[in-house]
Order: structure tokens, then sequence, then C-alpha cells
């Protein structure tokens, strides 16, 4: 009996209910999703990126019409063939490296000058940042959103409602930017926390429903995101949002006070967001590790009725999490409207909501696995941009890639058998019993 | 058929789960596999029943070696087995359920109802099995699918049955259906492995008990060896097994359930007009078979379950209305039924679940922020002075074995100071040790004037530890016995006060309670006088 992996404990309950449902099972989805980020190594991890970077560069190779070209004539020069191969696949990869992380003909350029305050002067110093200050402008929105769904999820939340909550911290932000004049340093804070505060307010609506009315959070999230793209596209419609003399969809400047200050001089884009999205996860970290209200969160994540047992309020954990999930999409939003944009367009929100998903799980749902993961992914969108310019490798190879991972991700057996890892769960179903054998 | 096991090893990593085990079941044997939980014998009949592929060792069947690759090649060879947890379809008739994979069939390809109907009904008259072929499963109480389950085997022709834990759902009158059936499938020549770790129903049915210890054979004895003999050899220490008590010094009254209906899921009454009293200093014990309310009782207890009618008063304040939190900030503690999905979170260290229910106050909480040292340090003395095994306190509790994860629970509700303290299934599923532990310290708060109720279906557990003893039926509570109420009477009470087969529902013909009493006649080695928690008290 017990032997059997401890489900001895609750043998006779389950004997003597044969046609009831087992009470606390939780749904099928959330369990993959809870193995995806439990049962994942690092190393697998990285595994997972290493060969999606592979497939992503057969895909570019193979796509390329000059290799195309190459191997339709592979019986008369195979050699060349492979080379055109690696040479398309090798050439966009390291267009992407340079567009993400530094690129050496900047750096050459900058050596040309005889003093270090010439070099400044031309901005060839600043150039050399660029790859790197882009990578972290395309991160800032992505650490935001992956912490939004990396916090609910570690309450047992699972947040698709980026979107909506992004939106929501966007209007309110904007408004506020725009509309109301406050003095400097005030101005940015304020609309910093409006920002907050919209995002917040969406998510509230998530978490209320579902501890008042039991209404599933997925369904709720997507639903609500269709709101908000809907009540986005009236709203800068309206004579109260759109920038005057302006046809489409698009909000007035926000006031100079209310915009982050670049980081790194104007001519990068870097600036405060990311500071601030660094501290963000910072603090979710304080939240979920040494706070009372992380312990609740953890609890109602991990096994809601024993929270409920030990008098926790499991729906206020739901609704509190969510408001501060919702929060953190808000500030997304004032990564791209106070941090780079200064605007609000019907583009803005991006796929900043759906990313983050793949950012969390990514990062298995820890603060600061989700800011690396974000990096990664502002890398990749930076790199594309640099990509496309310099090869004719469309943009679109960085989505691809960000899929391979995922797909590798959730494919923790593939991608233990590829690289032949031994993994913690090899042992199967004869480990559960001898898991049992302690008792 | 002569069923013989030799030199059985199966091992799981470093863990030698049976280690070099030979067993003989003769024909027409009873043989009592006896153990703790964890000692190896689910190991052992999987094994048998081809579930697993042992690293060493033979089975052999009338002397000639067999290899079961799965449970088709054991079944073929005449095994059968009955899980503890029934594998039936509950919208199907028992007919339906026991030829399932064996249909009968008739040209071209018909299912032949009739005659799979007739066999059903000549299994079940021959052993006595008392099973109606047309029944839906699901309206058939516990012990009559179990039956269906020995028909299922008996259909495949079984020569050697395996029932595992067939007990530990089942009323004191079905077991002792059960062990009639037992007798008849014996007559007939039928073998049965009959694995338990409860002793004294071992003493009454077995003709051999072979005792098993973390996955070696201990001993072998026969049915008349004493309680005692047995369970040390089980345990591998001698082992206390009556609770040392004083009696009671009951004082006020301190839970005071007035008049109380509670509604199940459905919105049903679970609960019906009940009215309990637990006085301080006191250990009140509610018996009954599973599913006649106690779940719902205990739930609204602790406030996990609205109140319908009545009251519900600590101290005399009523509490009918609060919260969880404000009954266990009140002086109320709570051991739930279900350690695993209520009492605890696996994944978590077992310093965090130390503190799961008064995180939130000082000295472990300054505003919203936890103290992590005075965590860790209150997780290691609690550690300490409840003796729970674990490599640190930082160690996920899922890891420990069920009796520490059990402690863990009693650490911490028990390390409060409680006014009353809630205890449902206290000792389910743990070892002789482990149960020897946590009832000494639930008399322990009772000398400390805690007002103590248990919820157990374990008739033992009751006697041993109650200083009054609830009966509760269908809601309510049908008598309030002293500790030295026979068994029968018990029996009676918990099939509803009239003792009549009340309840009864369709498919079964056995009268439930006239039989309880022959089985627990108190055992004259081990008796002494009647409060009758007959020599054995634990299982």
């Amino acid at each position: 009996m017990t032997e059997q992996g401890g489900v001895g404990g609750s043998a006779p309950r389950a004997s003597t209910d044969p046609g009831g449902t087992e009470p606390g099972r939780p749904p099928f989805g959330k369990v993959i999703i809870q193995a995806i980020i439990q049962g994942n190594s690092v190393v697998v991890t990285v595994a997972a990126f290493a060969a999606a970077i592979v497939i992503g560069g057969l895909l570019i190779a193979f796509t390329d019409p000059v290799v195309l070209h190459a191997w339709s004539q592979f019986t008369a020069a195979p050699g060349n063939a492979f080379a055109q191969a690696w040479d398309s696949a090798a050439g966009a990869y390291a267009a992407m490296f340079e567009g993400a992380i530094i690129n050496p003909h900047t750096v050459a350029s900058a050596l040309q000058y005889n003093s270090i305050s010439a070099a400044f002067q031309t901005g060839s110093v600043s150039a050399i940042f660029d790859p790197l200050s882009e990578t972290a402008v395309n991160a800032t929105p992505l650490i935001f959103a992956g912490l939004s769904v990396a916090l609910a999820f570690r309450a047992g939340l699972f947040n698709i409602g980026g979107t909506s909550q992004f939106i929501g911290g966007a209007l309110l932000a904007t408004w506020l930017g725009f509309g109301v004049p406050l003095p400097l340093v005030l101005h940015a804070i304020v609309v910093l926390i409006g920002a907050f505060a919209g995002g917040a307010a969406i998510g509230w609506v998530v978490g209320a429903l579902k501890a008042w009315t039991g209404a599933h959070e997925v369904i709720v999230t997507i639903m609500l995101n269709y709101v908000m793209i809907y009540l986005l596209s009236w709203l800068l419609g309206t004579s109260a949002m759109q920038r005057p003399g302006r046809a489409d969809l698009i909000t007035p400047f926000i006031d100079g006070n209310a915009q982050l200050p670049h980081l790194a001089g104007p001519s990068l884009r870097i600036n405060a967001s990311f500071l601030i999205a660094l501290a963000a996860a910072a603090g979710v970290w304080w939240l979920l590790q040494r706070s009372t209200i992380g312990f609740e969160f953890r609890s109602v994540g991990a096994n809601p009725r024993a929270a409920r047992t030990a008098g926790m309020s499991v729906t206020g954990s739901w609704v509190l999490v969510m408001t501060i999930a919702g929060g953190l999409a808000g500030l997304a939003a004032s990564a791209v409207v106070q941090g780079t944009d200064h605007t609000l367009t019907f583009q803005s929100y991006g796929t900043y909501g759906i990313d983050a998903i793949t950012v969390a799980l990514l990062g298995r749902a820890r603060p600061l696995g989700t800011v690396l993961a974000a990096l990664l992914f502002g890398a990749l969108h930076a790199g594309g941009v640099a990509m496309q310019g310099l090869t004719q490798t469309p943009v679109d190879i960085v989505t691809v890639i960000q899929a391979l991972i995922v797909m590798f991700i959730a494919a923790p057996p593939l991608v233990r058998a590829m690289f032949r890892l031994r993994g913690a769960r090899a042992a199967g179903p004869e480990q559960a019993l001898a898991k049992g054998w302690n008792g | 058929m002569k069923l013989e096991l030799r030199g059985i090893t199966k091992r799981f990593g470093s863990l030698v789960a049976n280690d070099h085990i030979d067993l003989t079941v003769a024909p027409g044997q009873i043989h009592a596999l006896l153990g703790e939980n964890g000692a190896g014998k689910t190991t052992l009949m999987n094994v048998l029943y081809g579930l697993t592929r042992p690293d060493e060792g033979e089975i052999l069947l009338d002397g000639q070696a067999r290899e079961f690759r799965s449970p088709a090649d054991a079944i073929g060879a005449g095994i059968g087995m009955v899980h503890q947890h029934f594998m039936l379809v509950p919208v199907f008739t028992v007919t339906e359920n026991v030829t399932l994979g064996v249909e009968r069939t008739r040209w071209p390809g018909l299912l032949d109802r009739r005659r799979a109907r007739r066999e059903v009904r000549e299994l079940s008259q021959r052993y006595g099995l008392n099973v109606n072929p047309d029944a839906y499963v699901e309206n058939l109480p516990v012990g009559v699918q179990q039956r269906v389950e020995i028909i299922k085997a008996l259909l495949r022709e079984a020569n050697v049955l395996i029932l595992d834990e067939p007990t530990a759902v089942l009323t004191p009158g079905e077991t002792e259906d059960l062990f009639r059936i037992m007798r008849e499938l014996k007559a007939g020549g039928r073998s049965i492995i009959f694995i338990s770790h409860k002793l004294r129903e071992v003493q009454a049915i077995a003709d051999t008990i072979t005792v098993i210890r973390r996955g070696s054979v201990v001993g072998q004895r026969p049915p008349t060896a004493t309680g005692s003999e047995l369970a040390s050899l089980m345990v591998g220490r001698p082992v206390e097994l009556r609770v040392h008590k004083e009696p009671a010094r009951p004082g006020a009254v301190v839970l005071d359930a007035d008049g109380l209906t509670v509604p199940d899921d459905q919105g049903n009454p679970a609960v019906k007009d009940l009215s309990l009293q637990v006085h301080a200093g006191e250990i009140v014990g509610i018996a009954g078979v599973q599913g006649n309310g106690q779940t719902e009782l205990c739930e609204a207890l602790v406030g996990l379950r609205p109140v319908g009618a009545g009251r519900l008063r600590l101290d005399g304040d009523d509490i009918s209305r609060q919260t969880t939190r404000q009954r266990l900030a009140g002086g109320m503690g709570y051991i739930p039924e279900d350690r695993t999905e209520d009492g605890l979170v696996g994944d978590f260290p077992v310093a965090d679940n130390i503190i799961l229910d008064v995180y939130h106050r000082a000295p472990y909480a300054r505003g919203i922020a936890l103290d992590l040292g005075q965590v860790d340090s209150t997780a290691v003395s609690r550690v300490s002075e409840f003796d729970i095994r674990t490599t640190s306190v930082q160690a996920p509790t899922s890891t420990l074995s069920g009796g520490n994860q059990q402690k863990v629970i009693l650490a911490r509700e028990i390390g409060r100071d409680l006014r009353v303290l809630v205890a449902s299934q206290p000792t389910r599923g743990l070892d002789v040790g482990s149960i020897e532990f946590v009832h000494r310290r639930i008399v322990e708060q009772r000398d400390q004037g805690v007002a103590v109720l248990i919820i157990s279906s374990e008739l033992d557990e009751i006697y041993a530890l109650a200083d009054r003893i609830a009966v509760m039926y269908e809601g309510r509570i049908t008598g309030i016995r002293p500790p030295t109420v026979p068994v029968a009477e018990l029996g009676l009470l918990m099939t509803g006060a009239d003792g009549g087969p009340a309840g009864e529902p369709a498919g079964t013909e056995a009268p439930a309670g006239t039989e309880a009493q022959q089985l627990y006649v108190p055992q004259p080695a081990e008796q002494e006088a009647p409060p009758a928690p007959p020599g054995d008290g634990h299982d």
C-alpha cells in the first residue's frame, strides 16, 4: 500500500469514493508548466538554447537563395554547397552578435582617433556601446512583464494577461504624461506610479473574478486582452487621447518632465527604466523569499489546501498577487512610454504579453532567471534587427529561434536524449516505488 | 498450486526493497505477510504479480520456475490480486466489471451476457460472496466492491489470491464477512496471501505468518504467537502496545458543538443537528465508518467549511463565524486527515512547514518581513524535540517518511499553546513506532488540560486513546459510551442505533452488525481487564 509512492495516506478515502473526483488535483496544463519550471536544470536550459541556435542556423542557410543554388549543384561542387551554407548561417549570426553585443568595426573606428576626448565627441565611443544599449532597451519591458508572469505563477496562477495589463498601464501613464503638468522628477514618478496602478487595476479584476466567482484566470485574462485592445483602439481615436492633427492612432508626446532620463547620453537609448526593472526584480525576489506575503503566495501556489488549512486566505492571495503582477506588467508600459517612445500608439503593446510567458518559463519563474532570460530575448531582438539590415535574413528568424527554445525547454526528455544528459527522473516509476520504501 | 519465492531481491538504487526473500505458500493456505508500511510487502507482491522484475531470485509454481513479465503472465499462471485501490468501472454492473477483458462471447462475436451472469452468480454462491451480478458498482458499499474484485480474480481462475491490505477500508462487520469468504476460498483449495500490518487480524485468519522488516524476512510464526512477539519482530525492538494513561480529570467544557448542521459540497447536510461537548483534560474519540460526516465535522470545527445551523463555542465564545486563522489564534490545533493534501506543503522545507500557520506572527515576522534566523532556530529545536528524522531543516518535507511528516504537523500544532486539539486519523498509514509517539504526545496534551477530539475509523485507536467514545453514523452521534463498551455495541452504533441492516444498499444480503463481535473478541493472551483495546492497541 503506502510503498506505492506515498499515496497511502489518502488510500482509504479514494477507495470509498469510487465515482468521485479526486479533490485538489491541479489541472493538467499547470502540472506541465510546473514540471517545466521545476524539472529543468540550468544545463537543460542552456542545451535547449544551443539546439535552437543550430536548427535556426539550418533554417537561415536553407532559406537563402544563394545556398539553395549551391546545393542544386551539389554533385558538381559538394564542398561549395557546404561552404555556402556555413557562410550564410555564420554571417547571419555574426551580424546578430554585432547588433546585440559588440561590433568590432565601431571599436576599430574609435581607435582611429588620437585622443579619447575626440573619440567621445564624434560619438564613436557611444557607437561601441550601442548594441548593448539596444539589448538592454529591448529587454526592459520583457523583464517587467516576465516578472509579472513569474510572480503570478509562484502563487499558482497563469497570467496570460500581460497584454491587457500593459495597455491598462500605458493608457493611464500616457494620459498622466501629457495631460497633467507637473514639475521635474515628480512628474516622472507620478507617471511611473500611474503605469503600475493602471496595470494593477486590470490585474485586480482578474484576481477578484477568480476569487469571488471562481472564473478561471486563463480565460479571464485572454478575454480581457481583447477588451483592452479594443478599448485602446477606441480611446486613441478620441479627442482626449489622439495627437492633434494626426489621423492615425497615436497620442501626443508625453511631457519632457515625465520622461525617464537617459543613462549614457542622448545617442544611446538606454534609460533609467532598465535600472527600475532590475530593482523590480530584486523587489520581487525579496517579496517571494523574505516576506510573509511571499510565503503566503508560495504556499498557495504549492498547495492551496494546506495553505487554507493553515489559516491563510487563498482567495485574498489570488487577488493580491494578480494586482501586483498586473502592476508589473503595467511597468512594462512605462519602459516603452516613459523610456523610449514617449508616446503611445496602437502598436505599442507589441508581443510583450506573450513573450513574457516564454521569458518566465525560460527563467524558471525566478526573478534572477527572468532577468537573464529577458536579456537573452532582448539580445535576440536587437541582434535580429541588425541581422536583417546587414544580411538578407528576415528578422522573423528570431521569433523562430525563440519558439524553438521554448519547444526544447518544454521537452526536456528530448533535450536530455540529444545531449545524453542523465535526467533527474531517469529512474521513472521505479524511483517512485523506491521513494515509498522509506515509508 | 504450491507457490515458492526463492531469494527474491529487488533494489531501487541504493535501497534494497527486498533482500533475498524466501516464501512458500502451500495450497489451501492463508499466508499472512506482516510488516510495517515500507517494509517491502507491496514490492514483493508487485514482483509476484509481474509489475516489477526482480533483480535476483526466482518464482516457482508447483516446483517449476516461472517468469512474469507483466500482470497478464501472472494472471495466466493463476495468480490474482485484489489491489487496495479497486480497479472497477463505477457505472458498469458487477457482471460487466468482472468480465471486462475476458468477455464471454457467442457467435458471431456478440457478448454472451447470460453466460457471464450465470458464471458470476455461481462463483458468488459457491464462496458465499452474496453479490448481485446486475447491481451497478457505484451503488455498492466498499466491502461488496472488494468482493467484486475477488470474483474478478476467481473468474480468471486464480489459484493464488493476493489481498493487499484488504481490511483497511472495511467496517468490523465487513471484515468478518471477508474472513468468512477467505475461509471458504481456502476450503475450495485456493491459497491466499494476506498482506496486513494489523496484528489481530493476522492472528485471527492466517495459517502462517511471515514477518518482513526492512526488506528481509525476519521470522515465521504460527497464528498462536502473541501480539507483542509479532509486534517486536515487526518493529525490531520491544514495543509498548498499550498507551499508558492515567484516568482523565475532565475540567470545564472547552469545545461545545450545539445543534451543528454542516452541508457537504453538494449542499446536502453531512452533519445533522450534532451536539457534542469536549471538556478540558479529556479525549473524546469519534468512531464510525468513513464517510459518515466526520470529514465535514472536522472542517466545520476548524472553519474550512461554513456551519449551516447551530453554534460552535470555544471556551464559551461563539466561533461559528470565525475564520480558520482566528480559530487557530484562539487556541485550536488541527491535525488534518490527509497530511500530504491538507497538512503540509510538500515542496517546502521542513522549517517552513513547522511555521506554516504562525509565520505571520512575532517572533517569526516583523511587519511583513520574515525573520529567517528565527524560523530556522525554531525549526532546529522542534526537530530535535519531536525527533523528526530529516537530513536538515531545509530538506523538502516530501522527502520525509510518513511518520516523520506527521511529526512535523504535530510539532507545528502542539508547539503552540492549545485549548483544543482536533486530530483526524492522526496515525493513518504510520508504522508502529510513530503511532506510539503520536499517541503519547496526544495523551500528554490531554494531561496538560487540552480538550482533545480524535476522529478515527480505527477502533483500536479509539479504544487506546479515548476517555469517551462517540459514534457517528450518517451525520449524527448515535451514542456516547465509556471506553469499556464492548466492540459489538460500537459495531451496532456504527450502522445506526437500531443495529439492523439499515442503510445497506443493494447488492448485499449480509446483516452487518451481528457478526462484528466475533472478530473483536479480545485475545486471551493479552487481555487483562475490559477497557477492551484488546492487547495490541496499535495496528
